[in-house]
């Protein structure tokens, strides 16, 4: 036990300061102002969807709720069902055999929600496309708020995706 | 030449590992299946193809692991009956890819054999068949209606609980389907192919060149493994020689990607057993490992810095130093965890004795990779064929006998130890010289093979050239194939809450599977 302590007072806190947004990745232009880290304070519940990546994206959603983002500080918080859930944060090419678990979950999910498409492949299809297996983008689907590219995309340009869509919407 | 275990006539396959080709017939593929078998054969990997634009029909592969060396063993079946004597009889882990090739090829094994799809659910229909050349990429099918029949446990008191495909953690899509009495698991039987995006299909339409992005993206965490073996592939087929120097940094790179995800699951098997202190501070030092490997090589996961021909990244002098002294920090660091790990009564007993897999069963299904280290199985690529840069090296294989989480977290600790040590040693001596050849074109019709091991088990990457530079056929093969189906049997009579520990500490891949 005394070593546990030791090990933790000795790592002490990594957290860094949290992204700003990035106007880049919305579709229309907007100003930010500083009120808009007062959003971050607001409780946000995620059910992340894997719709067929190739699992890259999923390691850096991990990351972000690793200690150096620390994503739930912010008041986001990832949820086990998606009737708990403000967004769905969905990875991947929506494979064929996910587009059905794909829209079932977003039908599941409560109004208003959002949609954020991660990673190349969840905003273009990227490397995989489309085929008799793979729907290619997410918005192919369902209907997508902000889309983060990236292969994958650091915690830091998911963590600003997340962000731009909850200031770019008045669902929020 | 004649093979040294089998005794029938073979010709070498150009690889950097030992690697051999022959044909057999399907009347004559059981017996030597059985051969091999008595021999302490395993299977690597199994897979088809269609000839019928050359030779006329189709053909049966098999990748069969020997102590000396691979064996990529074609069995040609007819256009109008393709069909073969099943094997999953003798090498169980042949079942999902048998049915697999049926759903992909319509190469079927003959009656008695499990006749259920795999990969194929709703979204293309039973007749039609993706990597048949007819097939056109253009192609789609409405969704069909998918049933699938599990296995239903019956008995007084046993009832079932359906998990998935959508996971409620982080996790890649699957379906798992319980059926418990009480809180114990009696029996659990995986559905996968929900990431199926037709990789394969899409590997026919590139290049040699432009595949070697794709297959760094079969399985994201394995995207140095994928590189390599493809690039080793592509090398064999075109008679490329990489340097000394490039095969040094695909060495350090490899062994970085067996850190970073050993320091990653280490973290989660801290917090499936409620020790969320565990799950940070490898999660910090992941962290650090990840910034480093991207300020040094430009990519967090080290994606597409193995290509055919080398390395696209280069070390000098000062990053080798910076790479040392993080490695350093990281190691000193994980040294104080594991006595925490070891001494943590808590952790300790929700990792002994739980989803152990003894070393008969994983002999007898083909468990690979450090899970079938840890279940007393010393199988290591890197050791039982040594090539540059690992045959100066002499790395230590890292093995338990226990076969339980423990011993997986175990030897998951060992072989980080082991990676630092090598990586070390590798900048130490690395040598002078180019880091990326030119790769000349290939003839059609020549075979390429990679076999890597990976931070999970063997990659296997078996390629065949088509004109101008394409791919005629690519199988990528994952570790986890041969690997989930021990999954089911670890959980056996464990309680419920262990599974996600237990699934955790294999932590198989869903994307390399489903392909």
């Amino acid at each position: 036990m005394y070593q546990l302590l030791k090990q933790i007072a000795k790592a002490g806190i990594v957290t860094e300061p949290a992204p700003l947004p990035d106007a880049e990745l919305q579709r229309m232009e907007q100003r930010f102002g500083e009120a808009i880290l007062k959003h971050f304070g607001r409780a946000l519940a995620i059910r992340h969807v894997d719709a067929g990546s190739c699992n890259g994206c999923e390691l850096e959603i991990h990351a972000m709720n690793g200690p150096h983002y620390n994503l739930e500080r912010l008041g986001v918080k990832f949820v086990a069902s998606p009737r708990h859930a403000d967004m769905l944060l969905v990875t991947g090419p929506v494979s064929r055999n996910m587009e059905v678990a794909l829209r079932r979950t977003y039908d599941a999910t409560p109004d208003p929600k959002l949609v954020v498409a991660i990673g190349d492949c969840g905003c273009t299809g990227g490397i995989f496309g489309e085929s008799y297996a793979s729907c290619g983008r997410v918005s192919n689907v369902i209907p997508v708020d902000v889309a983060v590219p990236g292969c994958p995309p650091a915690p830091v340009a998911i963590m600003q995706g997340i962000l731009t869509a909850i200031v770019s919407t008045k669902k929020a | 030449m004649r093979h040294a275990e089998l005794g029938i006539e073979v010709e070498t396959l150009p690889s950097a590992v030992p690697a051999f080709g022959a044909s057999v017939g399907a009347d004559g593929l059981h017996a030597l299946c059985e051969a091999a078998r008595s021999k302490n054969a395993r299977l690597v990997a199994l897979w088809g193809s269609d000839e019928t634009g050359r030779a006329g029909g189709y053909a049966l592969h098999l990748a069969l692991g020997f102590r000396s060396g691979l064996l990529w063993l074609s069995v040609p079946l007819s256009a109008s009956d393709p069909r073969y004597p099943g094997i999953a009889d003798i090498f169980p882990a042949a079942n999902r890819m048998q049915r697999a090739t049926a759903d992909l090829l319509g190469i079927r094994p003959l009656e008695g054999a499990d006749g259920r799809k795999w990969l194929r659910h709703g979204a293309w229909p039973e007749d039609a068949f993706p990597l048949r050349k007819q097939f056109k990429t253009s192609e789609r099918f409405a969704q069909s209606e998918d049933r699938y029949p599990f296995v239903r446990v019956e008995g007084e008191g046993v009832h079932e609980i359906p998990v998935g495909p959508v996971h409620a953690g982080t996790i890649e899509p699957g379906h798992f389907r319980f059926s418990i009495v009480g809180e114990k698991i009696l029996r659990l039987e995986e559905r996968l192919g929900y990431k199926h995006k037709g990789i394969e299909k899409r590997f026919e339409s590139m290049t040699l060149a432009e595949g070697a992005k794709l297959a760094g993206r079969v399985s994201g965490d394995s995207t140095v493994a994928y590189a390599w073996a493809y690039a080793m592939a592509v090398e064999g087929a075109t008679g490329t020689e990489p340097s000394a120097r490039a095969l040094a940094l695909r060495g350090i790179f490899l062994e970085l990607e067996r850190i970073a995800n050993h320091l990653g699951d280490l973290g989660y098997l801290g917090n499936d057993v409620a020790l969320a202190f565990g799950f940070f501070q490898f999660w910090r030092l992941k962290e650090e490992l990840l910034r480093l490997q991207g300020r040094l090589f430009g990519h967090r996961y080290l994606m597409d810095v193995v290509v055919p021909g080398g390395v696209a990244r280069d070390l000098s002098q000062s990053d080798s130093d910076a790479l040392l002294a993080g490695l350093d920090r990281i190691e000193a660091e994980v040294a104080t965890l594991k006595s925490i790990y070891d001494e943590h009564a808590g952790a300790q007993d929700r990792f002994i004795m739980t989803g152990q897999v003894t070393t008969e069963l994983a002999a007898r299904m083909g468990l690979t990779g450090f899970a079938a280290r840890a279940s007393g199985i010393e199988r290591d690529l890197r050791i039982d064929y040594p090539m540059t840069p690992y045959r100066q090296l002499e790395p230590r294989i890292a093995s338990h006998i226990r076969g339980d989480v423990a011993a997986r977290v175990s030897v998951r600790f060992e072989e980080l130890f082991e990676s630092a040590r090598l990586i070390r040693a590798l900048a130490a001596q690395l040598p002078t010289g180019e880091i990326r050849a030119p790769v000349p074109g290939a003839a059609p019709g020549r075979r390429g093979v990679g076999w890597i091991e990976g931070w999970r088990g063997d990659v296997l990457i078996a390629l065949e050239t088509a004109d101008a530079n394409g791919i005629h056929r690519l199988h990528a093969h994952d570790p986890s194939w041969q690997n989930w189906p021990l999954l089911e049997r670890a959980v056996m009579g464990n309680i419920v809450p262990d599974f996600p520990l237990i699934n955790k500490s294999f932590n198989l891949s869903y994307s390399g599977q489903d392909l």
